[in-house]
């Protein structure tokens, strides 16, 4: 139904303002996003941000004199299904390029299909630093991988006060979040602090008491907590209620949303590693472009919060975007070639790619940057 | 010591809706011999009707899993009156094909109308917790464990001591015998199936608030809910009830003192070694089958 819904209403979008009339067939994207199951939210909104991007295009005239139609597949929050969604947009719907597919596990699922079928995809979210690590040349990533969130984290250490001496992991159980707290683990030892105890949770676990509880006397000052909006949401809440005495600091740019509405106690204070701040636009690399975005979500009456992920799916269509442009055809072996050739002004910062991986099969992965912000009593604000 | 204590208490909330969940799946299977696969999608009804109660008429959240209960009560009596009434509930095969066909289309409605984003059910608690010796508990996990318990027991009572309680146990012991003395077991059949549905719906009602309501969340409540009525025997109600305790505190402990990794995975262990060692579950005579 949603998948349904935001496509028509892409191409509503793309219709109502589109002035000549197209003679020829629009240009496929493929979207491979978690539409539902445990992490919705943050599909939802990468989507929405896509669909703004692509409302964008067609409204600027559409890419080769062409409009631009998102196929948007539902991968249902399971690696399996993420196989299946890129199956059915590459072979039915024959999309030259997919962007997709959020979790890490989803998207190393989705990379043999890519070879296979020879099918570039830029990937918005996933962290993991085995996807551009793989050899799998048809992979250009966006976001960060885990090592450079922590790299970027180490830079703000320095701002915690007081300052971070041992640290405790809660990770949801999967390539995202045993590789995020695996990097982070390095970066924190290499500096001198210690590392406590590390618990994860299963993707759909809801109740996360007996982990938090386990946390509870580390003698620890950080917990550092890595999964989605939802389980970030239940997380800080539950560690509120058992009054777990370590700051808390979740990693890999999803915030939790519900928060604003129903705040953890007085006082409790959750600090974030976000790809864009919503709150503090003008902080971005590219003022305007962040601006315009956040105008334009607004406009289209998204949640508000749901923006620190949406840019990931505004700035993965403009990517593509740049690169059909630049290939000047709808060839996913030239889009993938002229991938490592964007330059691009995102609501990120610089969008370019570097060579990651084993020589001859390299993937592409930028370098983006990170923003803290931090989350008290429903309030927002830049550290 | 005190984590231990702490440990002890979130088993002991979860446990309480667990056993739930539990009884609403095992009193169906007791009476009609039907593997009620949308237990979960009734759980997630439950969920859902006290959302739109509370955050959409803004009907106050104590009323809303009164609310919750009735439709549970409703849609469960409906389903069985409809769709199981005229069948052959021995043909095993037709009867667990409509419960997956239920499932698969509960499913969908409720994605269908609310979405795949999680949503937050607002309570009228504080969210500060409460605390003694250095434990703490949120007061809507409080109300949810004494809400269960108190449950628990009114269903206990009204299976023990009333005259609807003595036709259930009839029909449970022998269905032909039940009807010589007048037990109309039709009846009974619609008002069990209504009354198991609407535990799964109260047991969602009240968890929500606890966690987030979400379309999928009820494939993990139904494989719990199978876990435990088989750690209780099935159709075992006091199994069931032991059987949901018995599961929280395996998850809690195991996921503690051995790893959290496999939290979901402890239930499941213990129910391979009953299912080996002790096949009618752990709190239930040897039955004859066949």
């Amino acid at each position: 139904m949603k998948k349904t819904t935001s496509y028509l209403a892409s191409l509503l979008l793309g219709t109502l303002v589109a002035s000549p009339v197209w003679a020829a067939d629009p240009i496929k994207i493929g979207v491979s996003q978690p539409l539902t199951g445990a992490v919705a939210a943050s599909g939802n909104y990468v989507t929405n941000g896509a669909i703004i991007a692509a409302a964008e295009l067609n409204e600027n005239g559409g890419l080769l004199g062409r409009q631009v139609e998102l196929i948007i597949e539902d991968n249902k929050s399971n690696p399996r299904e993420a196989v299946n969604a890129a199956e059915k947009l590459i072979l039915s719907d024959k999309v030259p390029v997919i962007m997709g597919a959020w979790s890490s596990t989803y998207t190393l699922a989705t990379m043999p299909k890519l070879e296979e079928y020879g099918v570039p995809m830029v990937v918005e979210t996933s962290s993991s630093s085995k996807i551009t690590k793989a050899g799998n040349p048809w992979i250009f990533r966006i976001a960060p991988t885990s090592e450079m969130e922590a790299q970027a984290f180490a830079k703000k250490l320095d701002n915690f006060d007081p300052p971070i001496k041992k640290v405790d992991f809660l990770s949801v159980n999967n390539d995202w979040g045993l590789g995020a707290s695996q990097e982070f683990e390095k970066m924190f030892t290499e500096r001198g602090i210690e590392i406590g105890r590390k618990e994860t949770v299963a993707p759909s676990t809801v109740d996360l008491s007996a982990q938090l509880s386990a946390l509870k006397n580390t003698g620890s000052d950080t917990l550092i907590m890595t999964s989605g909006v939802e389980q970030l949401t239940l997380g800080i809440r539950q560690a509120a209620d058992q009054q777990l005495t370590q700051r808390i600091v979740t990693t890999g740019g999803s915030f939790p949303e519900p928060l604003l509405a129903s705040p953890a106690p007085k006082g409790y204070t959750s600090t974030h590693l976000l790809f864009f701040s919503p709150w503090t636009p003008e902080s971005a690399v590219y003022p305007d472009v962040a601006t315009k975005f956040v105008d334009a979500w607004n406009e289209a009456g998204y949640s508000f919060p749901g923006l620190s992920e949406g840019f990931r799916g505004y700035d993965g269509i403009m990517t593509i975007a740049a690169a059909i442009k630049g290939a000047g055809s709808t060839d996913s072996d030239a889009i993938r070639k002229a991938l490592w050739d964007v330059k691009l002004n995102g609501v990120n910062g610089d969008i370019a790619f570097f060579k990651d991986g084993p020589e001859g099969k390299e993937s592409g992965q930028n370098e983006p940057n990170v923003y803290v912000v931090q989350l008290a009593d429903g309030e927002v604000s830049a550290q | 010591m005190d984590e231990i204590f702490q440990h002890v208490i979130n088993a002991l909330v979860l446990g309480s809706t667990y056993a739930l969940l539990g009884i609403g799946l095992t009193i169906i299977f007791g009476i009609m011999r039907v593997v009620n696969f949308a237990h979960g999608e009734l759980y997630t009804l439950g969920a859902y009707v006290a959302y739109g109660m509370v955050a959409l008429l803004n009907l106050d959240f104590f009323s809303s899993i009164i609310v919750a209960a009735v439709i549970g009560l409703l849609v469960g009596g409906l389903i069985e009156f409809v769709l199981l009434r005229r069948k052959d509930l021995k043909n095993i095969d037709e009867v667990m094909l409509i419960m997956i066909g239920i499932m698969i289309i509960m499913q969908n409605l409720e994605l269908m109308a609310w979405g795949g984003v999680a949503k937050i059910i607002p309570t009228p608690f504080s969210q500060d917790p409460i605390s003694f010796a250095g434990l703490y508990i949120s007061p809507t996990r409080l109300f949810v464990f004494i809400t269960a318990v108190i449950l628990l027991i009114i269903f206990y009572l009204a299976i023990e001591r009333t005259r609807f309680g003595l036709a259930i146990r009839a029909t449970f012991q022998d269905q032909d015998a039940a009807r010589i003395v007048g037990v109309n077991v039709k009846s009974i059949y619609t008002l069990t199936f209504a009354l198991g549905s609407a535990m799964a719906a109260v047991a969602g009602a009240l968890l929500a608030p606890m966690f987030v309501a979400t379309p999928l969340m009820g494939d993990l409540a139904s494989l719990k809910a199978f876990a435990i009525v088989i750690l209780g025997g099935l159709g075992n109600l006091g199994g069931a009830a032991l059987g949901g305790f018995l599961l929280a505190f395996l998850e809690e402990f195991g996921a503690s003192y051995i790893s959290s990794a496999y939290r979901d995975a402890f239930g499941f262990v213990v129910i391979i070694l009953v299912m080996l060692f002790r096949p009618q579950g752990l709190f239930a005579a040897k039955e004859r089958v066949g």
